[in-house]
């Protein structure tokens, strides 16, 4: 399938279906990122995650639609503030799903599949109830359109550069949080030992809904994030939640280093065969090629060495 | 007798909730309702087969997939490709540019018959494919999971994936093997035309048949030593293994068993409905069907048909009337069956319905005795 490119065009075509690669990147490691902390760390395995991503997509879109209404010289800075209430509230409602229905079922993870799965539709149906059936996308400001021509046949869209940024000071923000902070300190080990970091006076109900309310605000950034590069329809969230549960489990499940390089090797699997083949049948064969990996690695590419 | 009472039938409370689940559906539905509806539920009832695998597999043996669905498209594809055939025979599609091949080949500038159509020319092949294929497919799966000890979550958002795959590959494949609308148009089987009111009761009573059928070798199996290995691998899987057994090959049959129980509630569906898209294969259907499951009653072979029944009729009249309501309703329902009850329809009869029986039979006993009390007093009365 090469045969007919030179090398200099092959360049270019990777160059750019790297760059394109590299906004799908982004948003599956911000979903990815909010998903193993509460799979990985957890244990909980949540089917609404993408209805959390769109909650943050459908945030976003709230915001610009109010700010080009009542303040519309506001409209280049409103992207921030977007993204701090998507965090905000897709934290908010990850806190209340804790509250109200996960911690009913830590001992039963293949149940808080089925429990999640049911808050996925009532949440997609709250979407189509509230925001109907078609697909919104925000406003995006001026300095998020365009791209960069480093040379003629190389383009770079703006608004993946942004994404990724965003990407990367999330990711630093989550390794501070998880490895650095006091916080990550207590999450880790009521995941390691649940009993004992009680005894030591470790309140973990507080770091269980903390730690999922994270994850779920981390859902809301790649929503916020996923706007710039597609529009958000009721049903956004279940095309994602296959994808990123694959990069967490391929990652190895309680490995960030992990989770990143696979969130990587994913998209840009992706990206680049879509070029040259159908998108289904590179979808097809990045997602085989991940089962047949799994299936001699089965604990994913960076597993921790825990004995079970 | 004792081996068709106690193994086959489950005793005395399996023998009975057999028996109604048999009433209910080969006498009750077909004398209550109209062909149009009767097909319907038979068209449910194939779903049921996937359910029944699922008890098996999730209630006893603790492994859940999430890719029932693929066995069932995998058994509904077999039969449609069947029929599809003997559908394009040349005189039939004489219009097209190629003639003797399905219409959707022709529309995507396909000229000859793909390798792997072929032997579905052949109906001992189909029928030999729906029931081998699926679990080959199973056992390579299965194997390669069990084997390495993949387990629990990872097992079931592998199986997810493969569900995934297998949709993705079909609506990419248009030419192939006719993309997102399917495979459809099919009226003939062997030159009888499937689409007659004939045929759909034929089709339901074979059904209902295969069905039971189904739910008794289960039962076979689930009464056997192997069952009990099963419910000992799903609570301990570790002290099974220290045992000296293998855990992996008893995973990696009932696995395979499953999946040959949804490829026949495939093809039943196929025959019944006429065509096979794969809206039927992916995410949503397989999770629909761990539903079904739940809602019945993860650990009851009868109470799964129930459960099938109820929420597919339920889907039917609030999509009917109230679309918006419907996922509200189907999202609270997985919720509260995972949270409230978590055995489902079975075991609320348990719970509840069982005193009630007990209560009418002591009702009964309490008014004969009473009766008997009163002749008693008046013969003596008499005297």
């Amino acid at each position: 399938m090469f045969d007919e490119y030179t090398y200099s065009e092959l360049g270019a075509i990777f160059a750019m279906q790297g760059f394109a690669g590299i906004s799908l990147f982004s948003v599956l490691l911000l979903m990815a990122l909010g998903l193993a902390i509460i799979f990985g760390q957890m244990g909980v395995i949540n089917m609404a995650h993408g209805e959390f991503m769109a909650v943050g997509a459908y945030t976003t879109y709230l915001v610009s639609t109010l700010t080009e209404s009542y303040a519309p010289a506001f409209m280049p800075y409103y992207f921030f503030i977007a993204i701090g209430a998507a965090f905000m509230i897709a934290a908010l409602l990850g806190y209340l799903a804790e509250l109200a229905l996960i911690r009913h079922l830590y001992k039963r993870p293949l149940d808080t599949l089925l429990a999640t799965w049911g808050l996925s539709l009532i949440m997609q149906q709250s979407f189509r109830s509230i925001f109907g059936a078609r697909e919104v996308s925000p406003t995006l400001p001026d300095w998020l359109m365009g791209s960069y021509q480093p040379t003629d046949m190389i383009d770079i869209p703006l608004n993946g550069m942004f994404v990724l940024g965003l990407t990367t000071l999330v990711t630093l923000g989550v390794y501070y949080l998880l490895y650095r902070s006091r916080w990550g300190l207590r999450v880790r080990a009521t995941t390691q030992n649940r009993v004992m970091s009680g005894a030591v006076g470790i309140n973990t109900k507080k770091v269980d809904r903390y730690t999922f309310a994270l994850g779920c605000g981390i859902a809301g950034i790649a929503g916020a994030a996923f706007t710039t590069i597609a529009s958000t329809g009721p049903t956004t969230g279940t095309l994602y939640i296959v994808d990123t549960f694959m990069v967490v489990v391929f990652g190895g499940a309680a490995s960030l280093l992990g989770t990143i390089i696979s969130a990587f090797s994913i998209a840009q699997a992706q990206s680049i065969l879509e070029f040259f083949i159908s998108g289904s049948m590179a979808k097809v064969y990045t997602l085989l090629g991940l089962v047949v990996i799994l299936m001699f690695r089965p604990e994913g590419l960076f597993a921790s060495k825990i004995r079970r | 007798m004792n081996f068709v009472y106690e193994r086959l039938m489950g005793g005395k409370s399996g023998l009975t909730g057999f028996l109604i689940l048999a009433a209910f559906i080969v006498v009750v539905l077909p004398v209550t309702l109209d062909i149009f509806r009767l097909n319907l539920v038979g068209k449910y009832l194939t779903y049921a087969f996937a359910a029944v695998s699922l008890v098996l597999l999730w209630g006893y043996g603790g492994i859940l997939s999430l890719g029932q669905g693929v066995f069932f498209g995998l058994g509904g594809y077999g039969m449609a490709m069947f029929l599809k055939l003997e559908a394009s025979s040349p005189e039939n599609t004489a219009i097209q540019s190629t003639p003797g091949i399905p219409d959707f080949m022709d529309w995507n500038q396909l000229t000859a018959l793909p390798w792997f159509w072929e032997p579905f020319n052949s109906f001992t092949f189909t029928i030999l494919a729906i029931l081998i294929l699926p679990a080959a497919f199973a056992y390579v799966i299965g194997a390669a999971m069990f084997k390495r000890r993949v387990g629990g979550v990872y097992f079931a958002i592998i199986t997810q994936v493969v569900a995934v795959i297998l949709t993705v590959l079909i609506v990419g494949q248009q030419g192939f093997i006719g993309g997102i609308n399917g495979i459809t148009d099919l009226r003939t089987l062997k030159g009888w035309d499937i689409t007659s009111d004939t045929a759909k009761y034929l089709f339901y009573f074979l059904n209902c048949g295969l069905l039971l059928s189904v739910i008794v070798a289960s039962r076979f199996i689930l009464t056997s030593k192997f069952g009990s290995l099963l419910l000992a691998i799903r609570d301990k899987e570790d002290r099974v293994r220290f045992s000296g057994y293998d855990v992996s090959n008893f995973k990696i049959f009932i696995f395979c068993f499953a999946a040959m129980i949804s490829a026949i509630g495939g093809a039943m569906f196929t025959l019944q409905v006429g065509f096979m898209s794969p809206s039927f294969v992916g995410i949503v259907p397989s999770i629909e069907m761990v539903i079904f499951a739940a809602v019945g009653g993860r650990m009851s072979l009868v109470g799964v048909v129930y459960g099938t029944l109820l929420i597919n009729a339920g889907k039917t009249l609030f999509s009917e009337s109230f679309p918006e309501l419907w996922l509200f309703l189907m999202g609270g329902l997985f919720i509260a069956v995972v949270m409230f009850f978590p055995n489902g329809l079975a075991g609320l009869w348990k719970d509840y319905g069982y005193h009630l029986t007990d209560k009418l039979l002591a009702g009964r006993r309490w008014i004969r005795a009473y009766m008997s009390n009163m002749v008693n007093r008046k013969v003596g009365g008499g005297a």
